[in-house]
């Protein structure tokens, strides 16, 4: 494909055919920057030593913590773009929140997967429904109902204003995330890195964790991107398939 | 069971769902391009492409 990119300011993404050739030049060196990120965040997880209480199992928060940050990102995402299609009806706003739709769920999935398997052995149970606990669960069925939403209706742009007032509505649930542990008793742990009086983490455990933060970050955004080129060309397909439709009707008819 | 055994469960979950995300991902791609190109090689083409085609 042949797509001029001829990118002077911000706005101009609003094309669709400009952010298709601006996501073919950029993927391949996203992806790359993942790759690279992931091996060196995985590295340095398993060469650490463990924590003198948690031991090993400390390592399962370099997956646990990310997985969680992206889960409560994502949505933020969802939400702007939600602005951007209430606001000014921007066709790139719909597809991103449809697009991050199904990412963030598979984040919220691992954040809760893998919080379950690090509370077993250090808390003695799977699952307790503490606010923390709770209020993430609570994103994760946001999440397939946003998905089930955009799935129902046949209309896109129809689905897409109906989802990003449901996706507003519901951005309540990311501050009560995020506080939950200083709201409520709960038996989840506060926030050791994003707080106030900076991280309280040692710097032997801060370091795997930030390197796999941004990877996580890195390997969303190229999900987020090319989930939305799907998207585009999803649509494009359907239009040229309405096309076809209609100019089979117009020949249909001038022969009889 | 030992703490390894929830680590490397840990890890496999992981990998598993971000694996499964990307070939989701990737798989759809492709089957988007292939009927984008079927559609294109039965001469049905975006309305803009046309009037770039005629211009040219």
């Amino acid at each position: 494909m042949t797509e001029s990119l001829a990118i002077s300011k911000f706005s101009d993404l609003a094309n669709p055919t400009r952010f298709l050739a601006l996501a073919a030049r950029i993927l391949p060196w996203m992806a790359a920057a993942t790759v690279m990120l992931f091996a060196i965040g995985l590295y340095l997880s398993f060469t650490t030593e463990g924590d003198y209480q948690q031991g090993a199992t400390v390592r399962i928060m370099y997956v646990h913590v990310p997985a969680a940050w992206l889960s409560m990102m994502c949505y933020t995402v969802m939400a702007v773009s939600a602005i951007g299609t209430l606001v000014w009806r921007h066709t790139l706003a719909d597809v991103s929140h449809k697009a991050a739709a199904p990412l963030g769920a598979a984040f919220t999935l691992i954040a809760l997967a893998t919080g379950s398997l690090w509370g077993k052995p250090m808390w003695g149970t799977w699952w307790v429904w503490d606010a923390r606990l709770t209020s993430v669960f609570v994103l994760f069925l946001m999440y397939l109902g946003l998905i089930a939403l955009n799935r129902a209706m046949d209309d896109p742009s129809r689905a897409a204003r109906v989802s990003a007032v449901l996706i507003l509505v519901g951005f309540v649930n990311i501050p009560i995330i995020k506080f939950s542990v200083d709201w409520w008793n709960t038996l989840h742990q506060p926030a050791s890195v994003i707080r106030m009086g900076g991280p309280t983490i040692d710097q032997e455990f801060l370091w795997p964790l930030l390197i796999m933060a941004i990877a996580f970050t890195m390997l969303f955004f190229t999900l987020h991107t090319m989930a939305m080129r799907n998207e585009i060309w999803r649509r494009r397909v359907a239009a040229q398939r309405r096309m076809a439709a209609r100019m089979a009707g117009h020949v249909t008819g001038s022969e009889a | 069971m030992s703490h390894t055994f929830y680590i490397a469960m840990s890890y496999a979950v992981s990998a598993i769902v971000i694996l499964c995300l990307i070939g989701w991902t990737w798989l759809d791609g492709r089957a988007r391009r292939q009927e984008l190109a079927e559609l294109e090689a039965s001469g049905i083409r975006r309305r803009s492409a046309q009037a770039k085609d005629d211009a040219a």
